[in-house]
C-alpha cells in the first residue's frame, strides 16, 4: 500500500472529521436525495404543485454545512440547499410539511414554495425566490454579529447564474471592504435553468470574481464532500480570525430539470446528463466510505431502509396535517 | 422647548435613539466623517464612532440588503439613501425582502429597519435630486411609509420608526430641512406611526396634504380666512398604511375635499385618499373630491421657470382652495 | 450703475449663509468673477465671486452675520450701461397669477351633491324653493344645514345672503366678492410712473384693513399722559440694561405693561365680536405692530399678563428681530386679543388706528414731546404723550373705553424708580 493510497483511505480523519461524522454526512445526503425523490413522485401524482430539486448538489452542500458551527453560524441559503437545511436541523417531517404547504411548516407556515428554507431556531434566514437577494442579508448578519459580539460566520449560497446579479457584487464588495466573516458559496451546476455557463459568464471560473472584491476565490469539485469540507474549513477559520470573506465555487452537476415545471430535454443533451449521473456524489461518496471500511452493502441497506421509513412517516404526517384557515392569509403583515 | 429646524430635529431624534439603544446604527453613503450630504448625521460619527456610523460603499442595494440582514439578526439599522430617487437599485431589497420577511416566514423573522431618504423639489435639483417617490411604496403591505412636515413630527416619527418592529421608509422633504422651523421638545417623545394630524381646524373645506405642500396649504388658509372661508387641514404624516379613520372624519367635517401633494397626480397618494373617501362617505360629500398635485411628467426640470411651473406654491394652493370653497 | 450682489444659494436645501470674511473693502476695484467674500453654510464653505466688474460701493452684510439666501450683501458701482441687471438669482420676469375667476356655470342650481340630496330627504326639505349660495346658485351642504337648523329655507337664504354681504364687504362691492380682491383697477399709467406689483403681504394688509374698516364701526378717543417720571427712570437705567441684557430697553414694554394691567380691570376691551355674541377672552395676548420698509406685521406677545417688564422687553425685541429677518411664523402672528401700536416711533403725535380684527380695540402710543404744562398751578416742562384708542362700537362704548384709557394713563404716570423690571 502506497502512502498516497493510505492518505486517500483516511482523508476524512486528516481533515478532522470523525468516522461518525462522515457517516452522518452521508446519511444527510441520502435523506435529502430521498425526500427530493419522494417530492417528485408526489408532484407527478398530482399531490404537490411544485418542487425544485437538490439532486447532484448534495455533496457540495454537505461539505459546506459540516464546516460550520450550527449553534453559532448562520445560513442564507438558496432553493436547492436541502442538505444544508438538514445539517442545520430541519427534519424530513418539516420538509414534507413545507412541500404540502401545511400550517405547521416551520419555514413559512405554508406561505412559500418548497425549497425556501428559513427558521430562526435553526439559524437559517428566510429567503425569497428572487435569486441573490439573500446574499446581502448574509453580509448584514455578519456585520450585526460583529457589533453584538457573537461573531457568527455566515454562509450564503447561490447558483452561478446568480453571481451575475448586482446584489452579489454589491454584497461581496461591502463584505470585502468591511472584512466580514461571510462565505459566498456558489453551487455552479453550469445551468441557469436552460442557459449554459458559457452564456452566463465570460470568465473561466466564478471564483475569479473574488479578486475584484479583495478576497480569495477558490474553485472546488462539488462532487467531493471532503474536498469541499477542506476548502470550507479554511474559509471558516480565516473568517473567524478576522481575515474576511471567501468565495467558494463548488462545481456540481444538476441531475434533474430545474424544477418540476421544467423539461430539460429541450436544451440539455441526454449524454451529458447520463455522464453526470455516473459521477453522482451519492455513489462516489458511498464507495469512499466502503473503501475506508465505514460502510458495507448491508449497512447501506439499513440506512436506506431507515430513511425510507422516516420519509413514509413524514409524508403520511404532512399529507394529513391541517392547512391554515384561509383567513390566516391576513396574518403577519406587521407586528401584532 | 427650543425652536429647531426640521433637519436638526431629525439629527436630534437619531442621536437620542443611538444613545438609548446600542442596537441602533447608521449606514449610508457619506454619513460618517462628512455627516451626510445634507448633514443629517452631522456629529454622530464623532459621538458614536465608525462602527455605528458606517460609511458604506456607493451601493444602494447593499445598504438596504445589509440592513435587512442586520435587522433580522436583531439590530436596528437606520439606512440613509442619499436622494430618494437613488432608492431604485434598492427596491428589490425593500419590496421583496424587507416588506415580506415577516409574512413569508410566518412571523418567525422580522425586519426592524428604517430607510431614510430626502425627497422633493424646489431646490434646483433637477430630475434626479427632486423626485417624490413615495407613491411607489404605498401599495406594499409590510412596509410603512412616513413623511413628516414639521420638526416636531420629524423627531417623534423618526423615533417611532426606529422603535418599530417593521420596516419603515422615512421620507424627508429636503426643502423643509432648513426652511421649516418649529418647537421641538428636548424630551423623549414619539409621534405614533399611522396617525394623521389636524394641523388647522376649519369649517368650509378640508385640505389633506403632507410634507412641504402642507405648509403651502397652511399659508393659503390664512389668506382664505380673509375671504371668509375657513380651511380644515389634515397632515397625513403616515402615507402607508393610511389613517383611514382620520381621513374620513376630516372629509365628513366639511364635505369638500382638496388633496394636495407635490408628487404627480396619477396613482399618487391622493388617488388612494380620494378613493377611500368616496367609498366611505359619498353621501356626505358636497363637491367632487379635488386633487392639486405635480404634473404627470417624468420628473422636475432643472431650468428655474420649468421647476417653478412644476412646483406647487401657496398661491396655487390658495386658488384651488378658494375655487372649492366657492363651489 | 449700481449693481447688487445677493447671498447666493450654496447647495440644495440651503436657506441662509454666514459671511465669514470679506476679501474686499468699500472702494476696492473688482473684476467679474474675482472672489469678494467667504460664505459658510450648513453644507459648504465657499468663496463668492463678484458677478460684475466695478468698484465696491457698500458692504451691507458684515462679517459673521447670517442672512437668508437672496439678501443684498453688497453693492458695486459699474461703469456705463450694464448688460446684466439683477444678479445671480432668477431673472425671469415675474408672471402675475391670473385673477381667479370661477366661471359662472349655468345649471349649477340643479347639480345636487350626494350630501345635499341625503340631508334634504332626511329632513323633508323642498329643494326646489331654495336659493343656493354656491357657485352658480348651487345649493350647498351648508345651505341645507342652515335650513335644517329650524329656520326653514327662507330664513336660511336670508341668513346666507347676510353672511355673504358681510364678507363681501372686504371688497366694498357686494355680490362681486369672489372676483374683486384680485382684479386690477384701471388707472392710467404714465411713462414716468412706477408700477409696483402687489405682493401677497401687501394684498393681505389691504384685505384686512378694508375688512376691518367695513365691518367694525370705528369710534375714536384720546388721552394725554405725563410720563416725565418714566422718561427719567428709563434714561437712568437704559445703558446699564443694554450692557447687562444685550438689547435696548425701549418704552414699549412699559406701555404694554400698563395696557395689560388696565385690560385686567376692563376685560371688555379684551373681547371679540362674534356676530350673535361677544366673546371676552381669558388670555391676554398683545399684538404689536412692527413696520418694515414695505410691509406691516402684527406679531403677538402671548400671555403678556404673565410677563415682567423685562419679559415684555425681551418678547418685543425677539419679535422685532424675527420680523426684520423674515422669520415670523404663522404661530407668531395669530391669537392676539388687543393691539398696541407705537406710532410715536416715527414721530406721530396723533393717529386713528384701524382695529386689528377680530379684536375690539387698538391703542396707539404717540411721540413723547416736551411741552409746557400746568402742574400745581405752575408752568412746568414735562414729557407728554398722547394715547389714542380706536374701538369697535359694536362691542364697546365710550364710557368703558374712557375709563380704560384713564387707567392706562394713571399707570404710566406713576411709573418711576420703584417699578420692578424683573
Amino acid at each position: 500500500m502506497s502512502i498516497t493510497e493510505t492518505m486517500n483511505e483516511n482523508r476524512h480523519l486528516a481533515l478532522g472529521l470523525s468516522d461518525e461524522m462522515v457517516l452522518n454526512m452521508y446519511e444527510d445526503m441520502v435523506l435529502a436525495r430521498k425526500v427530493d425523490e419522494r417530492m417528485w413522485l408526489l408532484n407527478r401524482a398530482g399531490k404537490l404543485p411544485f418542487l425544485v430539486s437538490c439532486q447532484g448538489h448534495e455533496a457540495a452542500q454537505a461539505g459546506a454545512a459540516y464546516a460550520l458551527n450550527k449553534k453559532k453560524d448562520f445560513l442564507c441559503p438558496y432553493y436547492r440547499d436541502m442538505v444544508m437545511a438538514i445539517v442545520f436541523g430541519m427534519t424530513a417531517k418539516e420538509l414534507m410539511l413545507s412541500a404540502f404547504a401545511r400550517a405547521e411548516d416551520p419555514n413559512s407556515g405554508g406561505r412559500q414554495m418548497p425549497g425556501h428554507y428559513g427558521s430562526k431556531k435553526y439559524n437559517i434566514l428566510s429567503g425569497s425566490s428572487v435569486v441573490t437577494s439573500q446574499v446581502p442579508h448574509a453580509v448584514g448578519i455578519a456585520l450585526a454579529g460583529r457589533m453584538k459580539g457573537d461573531h457568527p460566520v455566515v454562509l450564503t449560497s447561490f447558483g452561478e447564474g446568480s453571481s451575475n446579479q448586482g446584489e452579489f457584487h454589491e454584497a461581496a464588495n461591502f463584505a470585502g471592504v468591511h472584512k466580514l466573516p461571510v462565505i459566498f458559496f456558489c453551487e455552479n451546476n453550469q445551468y441557469a435553468i436552460s442557459v449554459p455557463l458559457s452564456k452566463q459568464v465570460a470568465c473561466e471560473n466564478i471564483a475569479d470574481r473574488a479578486i475584484g472584491y479583495g478576497f480569495e476565490g477558490v474553485t472546488v469539485d462539488g462532487n467531493d464532500p471532503l474536498e469541499v469540507y477542506r476548502v470550507m474549513k479554511e474559509a471558516v477559520e480565516k473568517a473567524e480570525n478576522g481575515g474576511g470573506p471567501t468565495l467558494v465555487e463548488a462545481v456540481v452537476n444538476r441531475l434533474t430539470p430545474h424544477s418540476s415545471d421544467d423539461d430539460d430535454r429541450s436544451y440539455r443533451p441526454r449524454e451529458e446528463v447520463e455522464q453526470a449521473k455516473e459521477k453522482d456524489p451519492l455513489l462516489t461518496f458511498s464507495s469512499y466510505l466502503k473503501q475506508v471500511g465505514l460502510l458495507d452493502e448491508q449497512k447501506e441497506q439499513e440506512i436506506h431502509k431507515r430513511i425510507a421509513k422516516e420519509i413514509d412517516e413524514a409524508t403520511e404526517y404532512a399529507e394529513n396535517a391541517p392547512n391554515s384557515e384561509p383567513e390566516y392569509a391576513l396574518k403577519h403583515v406587521y407586528a401584532e | 422647548m427650543a425652536v429647531t429646524s426640521y433637519i436638526d430635529a431629525i439629527t436630534q431624534g437619531l442621536r437620542e435613539e443611538m444613545q438609548a439603544d446600542d442596537r441602533v446604527f447608521v449606514v449610508g453613503e457619506d454619513v460618517g466623517v462628512r455627516g451626510g450630504v445634507f448633514r443629517v448625521t452631522q456629529g454622530l460619527h464623532e459621538e458614536f464612532g465608525e462602527d455605528r456610523v458606517i460609511d458604506s460603499p456607493l451601493s444602494e442595494a447593499a445598504i438596504a440588503g445589509v440592513s435587512v440582514g442586520a435587522g433580522a439578526y436583531g439590530m436596528r439599522p437606520v439606512a440613509e439613501i442619499q436622494f430618494a430617487e437613488y432608492i431604485m437599485p434598492a427596491v428589490n431589497q425593500i419590496v421583496n425582502e424587507a416588506a415580506k420577511l415577516r409574512y413569508r416566514s410566518n412571523g418567525d423573522w422580522n425586519c426592524p429597519i428604517v430607510i431614510r431618504a430626502p425627497y422633493g423639489g424646489g431646490v434646483h435639483g433637477a430630475l434626479y435630486h427632486s423626485q417624490s417617490v413615495e407613491a411607489m411604496f404605498c401599495n406594499i403591505p409590510g412596509l410603512k411609509v412616513v413623511t413628516p412636515s414639521t420638526p416636531y413630527d420629524a423627531k417623534g416619527l423618526l423615533k417611532a420608526a426606529i422603535r418599530d418592529e417593521d420596516p419603515v421608509l422615512f421620507f424627508e422633504h429636503k426643502r423643509c430641512y432648513r426652511f421649516i422651523k418649529g418647537e421641538v421638545p428636548d424630551s423623549d417623545y414619539i409621534v405614533p406611526i399611522g396617525q394623521a394630524d389636524i394641523k388647522r381646524q376649519g369649517e368650509d373645506i378640508t385640505v389633506i396634504s403632507y410634507g412641504l405642500t402642507l405648509h403651502f396649504a397652511l399659508e393659503a388658509a390664512e389668506k382664505l380666512a380673509v375671504d371668509g372661508y375657513s380651511a380644515h387641514i389634515l397632515d397625513l404624516r403616515t402615507l402607508y398604511p393610511l389613517d383611514k379613520e382620520s381621513i374620513v372624519e376630516a372629509a365628513r367635517k366639511t364635505g369638500k375635499v382638496l388633496i394636495v401633494h407635490e408628487d404627480n397626480k396619477e396613482g399618487g397618494v391622493g388617488a388612494e385618499v380620494a378613493a377611500l373617501i368616496s367609498e366611505e362617505c359619498l353621501f356626505e360629500l358636497d363637491a367632487p373630491i379635488k386633487r392639486l398635485c405635480g404634473p404627470d411628467v417624468p420628473a422636475m426640470p432643472y431650468s428655474s421657470p420649468m421647476e417653478k411651473f412644476f412646483m406647487l406654491n401657496p398661491d396655487k394652493v390658495y386658488q384651488a382652495m378658494k375655487e372649492l370653497a366657492q363651489f | 450703475m449700481a449693481e447688487n450682489i445677493l447671498m447666493p444659494q450654496l447647495g440644495e436645501s440651503i436657506t441662509e449663509g454666514t459671511i465669514t470674511k470679506w476679501m474686499v473693502n468699500a472702494g476696492d476695484k473688482v473684476n467679474k468673477y474675482d472672489p469678494i467674500c467667504e460664505v459658510n453654510t450648513d453644507k459648504v464653505n465657499a468663496e463668492v465671486p463678484s458677478t460684475f466688474s466695478g468698484i465696491i460701493s457698500e458692504i451691507i452684510v458684515q462679517e459673521w452675520e447670517t442672512v437668508e439666501v437672496g439678501t443684498l450683501i453688497c453693492t458695486i458701482k459699474t461703469e456705463g450701461e450694464s448688460e446684466e441687471h439683477g444678479n445671480t438669482v432668477d431673472t425671469e420676469p415675474v408672471k402675475h397669477e391670473e385673477p381667479l375667476a370661477v366661471p359662472h356655470q349655468e345649471g349649477m342650481k340643479k347639480r345636487l351633491s350626494p350630501a345635499v340630496l341625503k340631508l334634504a330627504e332626511e329632513h323633508h326639505i323642498d329643494i326646489s324653493t331654495m336659493t343656493g349660495t354656491g357657485n352658480g346658485g348651487r345649493i350647498t351642504r351648508k345651505d341645507i344645514q342652515a335650513a335644517i337648523e329650524g329656520k326653514g329655507q327662507e330664513t336660511a337664504t336670508a341668513v346666507k345672503q347676510a353672511v355673504k354681504f358681510e364678507s363681501a364687504s372686504t371688497t366694498a362691492v357686494p355680490a362681486a366678492k369672489e372676483q374683486k380682491p384680485l382684479t386690477s383697477i384701471e388707472i392710467p399709467v404714465h411713462q414716468q410712473d412706477q408700477v409696483i406689483p402687489v405682493t401677497a403681504v401687501r394684498r393681505t394688509i389691504a384685505d384686512r384693513m378694508l375688512q376691518s374698516k367695513h365691518e367694525a364701526p370705528h369710534a375714536w378717543t384720546m388721552a394725554e399722559c405725563d410720563i416725565t417720571n418714566l422718561v427719567n427712570y428709563r434714561s437712568k437705567i437704559k445703558d446699564e440694561f443694554k450692557q447687562q441684557e444685550g438689547f435696548n430697553l425701549t418704552f414699549m414694554p412699559f406701555f404694554i405693561k400698563a395696557v395689560v394691567e388696565a385690560l385686567k380691570e376692563f376685560p371688555m376691551l379684551n373681547s371679540q365680536w362674534a356676530g350673535d355674541q361677544i366673546i371676552v377672552k381669558k388670555g391676554i395676548h398683545i399684538s404689536i405692530a412692527v413696520a418694515t420698509d414695505d410691509a406691516l406685521y402684527v406679531p403677538v406677545i402671548k400671555d403678556a399678563d404673565q410677563k415682567s417688564i423685562f419679559g415684555l422687553a425681551k418678547a418685543v425685541n425677539d419679535l422685532a428681530e424675527k420680523c426684520k429677518t423674515g422669520k415670523l411664523t404663522i404661530e407668531d402672528m395669530t391669537g392676539g386679543t388687543f393691539t398696541v401700536n407705537n406710532t410715536g416711533s416715527f414721530g406721530s403725535i396723533l393717529s386713528a388706528p384701524i382695529i386689528n380684527q377680530p379684536q375690539a380695540a387698538i391703542m396707539s402710543v404717540e411721540a413723547i414731546t416736551k411741552r409746557p404744562v400746568v402742574v400745581d398751578n405752575m408752568i412746568a416742562i414735562r414729557d407728554m404723550m398722547n394715547l389714542c384708542l380706536s374701538l369697535d362700537h359694536r362691542v364697546l362704548d365710550g364710557l368703558v373705553c374712557g375709563r380704560f384709557l384713564q387707567s392706562v394713563k394713571q399707570k404710566l404716570q406713576i411709573m418711576d424708580m420703584d417699578i420692578k423690571l424683573y
